[in-house]
């Protein structure tokens, strides 16, 4: 039975549909993120959920009950939110049995609960604190720990993190992980960060103006993104979409990379795994189609003496040359396309030279332009 | 062309500054200052210190300087009249204040709901705060007066038995002035606090409504604890307003029914420039002083020492 059900919820604000026919199942002990660019409605879907405004259509349910038009108190549902929201006349142990307290717990379980959950995110030295004694990630604790002191049946987070800087960041991820991992609680988050989703989500929902795109496991999304939106959303940075001809051969598909500054000269063709000979493919022949290669899907041709390699060989001038510390990120300027490659830490190359790579095609996935659907 | 320009004037400033119009450049703010502030300090702190002086001498109609030290003062205490006018002063500061933050808060927690029309209702409350004191007391004058007002048009109804006589009542009066004066005032502090209101984090609201807490539970265990330094600047403006009323008093019941009415002000009015005791007079307005630096004190202190955290 799934936690909490989600049936073609529509939301309009005056004349502006903000969530357009949006269905969800998440399973009990389910995480499950929402990614979308800023007002694609996720904190309006989330304050649906939680009750704080109500649908237009559509019905939500919860442990298979519908709560569609019940307060938010009679939802069983907790919040943490961005900017914390704390209580600011009440300190840290108030706070946490505030609601505790509402719903008439009697004080020697709701000290007992604070103190659980206190002890559960290392707070207890703050619990006579008020919140603007606190540090940011201090708060973030509290907040998360308002929110477990009523072990309620489904959490939701809107941006909880994105306060903090990104040392804390991390630290509070790994923590959220843990926390999920151990008291296996029912999620819904919200985040901009690609790395939080892909690292926390068992599911990840990418919206777009008021629509889900794509719900998958983080690797669907991320390697079998449905369309070139959710390709080009997940992943930092972002995939590199190369415009392309499909041609037919004899032996298999070739893509013809198109180079509008250099129409005469040999264009550069990379042939299509023929494992991956898609039924839909040969529909496509001679038409436009983008072709989508992720950073990490180019490699430095090390072994350019080698006969073999299981990749296409490519041949570009490096633009700009970006290390992080763990890779380095390179731009290049293929047939007149700047993409970008992300390289091992031991690459010695340099802006202005020619570097020789492979591109994994086995990996690489194409678009048609006009509605920028996947077509393999 | 701006960005060209600035430049210029700044490094002709800079030549000019060694020649006499450089110094004379440089001297202006303080000269064009200087005059207003030299009146200030003569007729606030001058006049306040003359005042002081006087109120130890034995002045009567006009200002003399035969110093008697406190007697003036202690003739002050005995005064049963001053009695009354500080009595007063407690009840009628007292009730004013907390009518005005409770009806103020009243208010601007309505107008907060987000309803409609909220701009129109804003300015219709705020606006007794426009009207000067001596109009307010002239229309609660007839408002209140037997003969003209609530108590004439009543009776016109038909309810011959009707009395509101507060005006004219020695133990109601001062009630009637309490009621113009909130009515004037708790528009001002509604708008105090809806600006407070305004700066709550809506997503407290939210956390609270998950937390199962009822709009009632939310105002008062969170949002009025929130509003703690607004309820302090309005109760120190609200202090010194009722310390300092004089014109509502004046217009309002000329400090009657007999001197039922009476506030340290227009005591010290009547005392002054109508009984010709200048002695007595300063010394009231002297202890008023006092009232007024006992409340802003330490605010001002409070005040001074918040900006330097901040
Ligand atoms: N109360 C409201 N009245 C009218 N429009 C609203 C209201 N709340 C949100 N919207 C609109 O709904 C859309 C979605 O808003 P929402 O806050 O859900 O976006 P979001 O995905 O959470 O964005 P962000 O990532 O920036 O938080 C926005 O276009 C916003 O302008
Ligand atoms: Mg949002």
């Amino acid at each position: 039975m799934s936690a909490l059900n989600i049936l073609h919820v529509d939301k309009t604000f005056g004349n502006t549909q903000v969530l357009k026919d949006i269905s969800l199942a998440i399973e009990s002990g389910e995480f499950l993120i929402l990614v979308g660019p800023s007002g694609c409605g996720k904190s309006t879907l989330m304050n649906a959920i939680a009750g704080l405004e109500p649908v237009t259509s559509g019905d939500i349910q919860i442990g298979g009950e519908d709560v569609t038009w019940r307060t938010p108190a009679e939802r069983d549902i907790a919040m943490v939110f961005q900017s914390y929201a704390l209580y600011p006349s009440m300190n840290v142990r108030q706070n946490i049995a505030f609601g505790l307290e509402m719903r008439k717990m009697p004080k020697a379980q709701r000290e007992e609960a604070v103190a659980r959950v206190a002890d559960l995110l290392q707070i207890t030295p703050l619990l006579d604190r008020k919140p603007s004694q606190l540090s940011g990630g201090q708060r973030q604790r509290v907040a998360m720990g308002r929110a477990l002191a009523r072990e309620p049946q489904i959490y939701l987070f809107d941006e909880p993190l994105s306060n903090l800087d990104a040392k804390l960041r991390v630290e509070m991820r790994t923590e959220i992980k843990k926390l999920h991992q151990r008291l296996g609680t029912t999620i819904v988050y919200v985040t901009h960060d690609q790395i939080e989703a892909m690292t926390l989500a068992d599911r990840i929902a990418v919206m777009r103006d008021g629509e889900i795109l794509q719900l998958g496991t983080p690797d669907e999304v991320y390697n079998d993104p449905v369309d070139m939106f959710v390709a080009g959303f997940m992943g930092s940075p972002s995939m590199n979409f190369i415009p392309v001809t499909l041609v037919s051969r004899d032996d298999g598909y070739v893509l013809r990379v198109l180079d509008e500054q250099d129409p005469t000269g040999a264009p550069l063709e990379l042939p299509w795994p023929p494992a991956r000979e898609a039924q839909a493919l040969h529909e496509w022949v001679g038409e436009r189609l983008i072709l989508g290669v992720r950073p990490e899907h180019f490699v430095e041709d090390e072994t350019r003496m080698e006969t073999s390699f299981d990749g296409t060989r490519l041949d570009v001038m490096a633009t700009v040359v970006e290390p992080t510390g763990a890779d380095i990120l390179l731009q290049a300027t293929l047939s007149g396309t700047e993409v970008t490659m992300r390289l091992g830490p031991k690459s010695q190359v340099a802006a202005g030279e020619r570097v020789a790579l492979r591109v994994d095609m086995s990996r690489a996935v194409l678009f048609e332009t006009t509605n920028q659907r996947r077509v393999a | 062309m701006s960005q060209t320009d600035s430049p210029l004037p700044r490094s002709r400033a800079k030549a000019a500054r060694h020649s006499l119009s450089g110094s004379l450049e440089r001297m202006l703010p303080r000269l064009v200052i200087a005059p207003s502030l030299a009146v200030a300090l003569f007729f606030v702190y001058g006049y306040m210190l003359w005042t002081f002086v006087l109120s130890l001498t034995d002045s009567g109609m006009l200002p003399q300087y035969d110093f008697i030290g406190f007697a003036q003062y202690a003739r002050l205490f005995a005064n049963e009249r001053w009695n009354v006018a500080a009595t007063n002063l407690v009840v009628f500061g007292g009730l004013f204040i907390i009518l005005c933050l409770f009806l103020g808060l009243m208010l601007a927690i309505l107008l907060d709901q987000r309803i409609r029309q909220e701009g129109a209702l804003r300015t219709i409350y705020l606006y007794p705060m426009a009207l000067s004191l001596i109009v307010t007391g002239v229309v609660w004058r007839w408002i209140l007066n037997p003969g003209l007002g609530v108590e004439s048009l009543v009776r016109s109804w038909g309810f011959e038995d009707f009395t509101f006589d507060w005006l004219v009542n020695p133990d109601m009066a001062i009630y009637a002035l309490v009621m113009a004066a909130v009515w004037q005032a708790s528009g001002f502090v509604m708008a105090l606090f809806l600006a407070g209101l305004r700066s709550i984090d809506d997503n407290l609201f939210k956390a609270a409504a998950l937390d199962g807490a009822s709009l009632p539970k939310v105002y008062w265990r969170i949002v009025i604890p929130c509003l703690r330094p607004v309820v302090f600047s309005a109760v120190m403006i609200l202090a010194h307003i009722a310390i300092k009323s004089f014109d509502l008093v004046m217009a309002l019941t000329g400090g009657g029914p007999g001197y039922a009415t009476d506030l340290p002000a227009t005591f010290m009015y009547t005392y002054t420039f109508t009984r010709g005791e200048i002695g007595l007079g300063s010394a009231s307005a002297i202890m008023m002083l006092c009232g007024v630096l006992a409340i802003l004190v330490p605010y001002l202190y409070s005040e001074l020492r918040g900006n330097k955290h901040g």
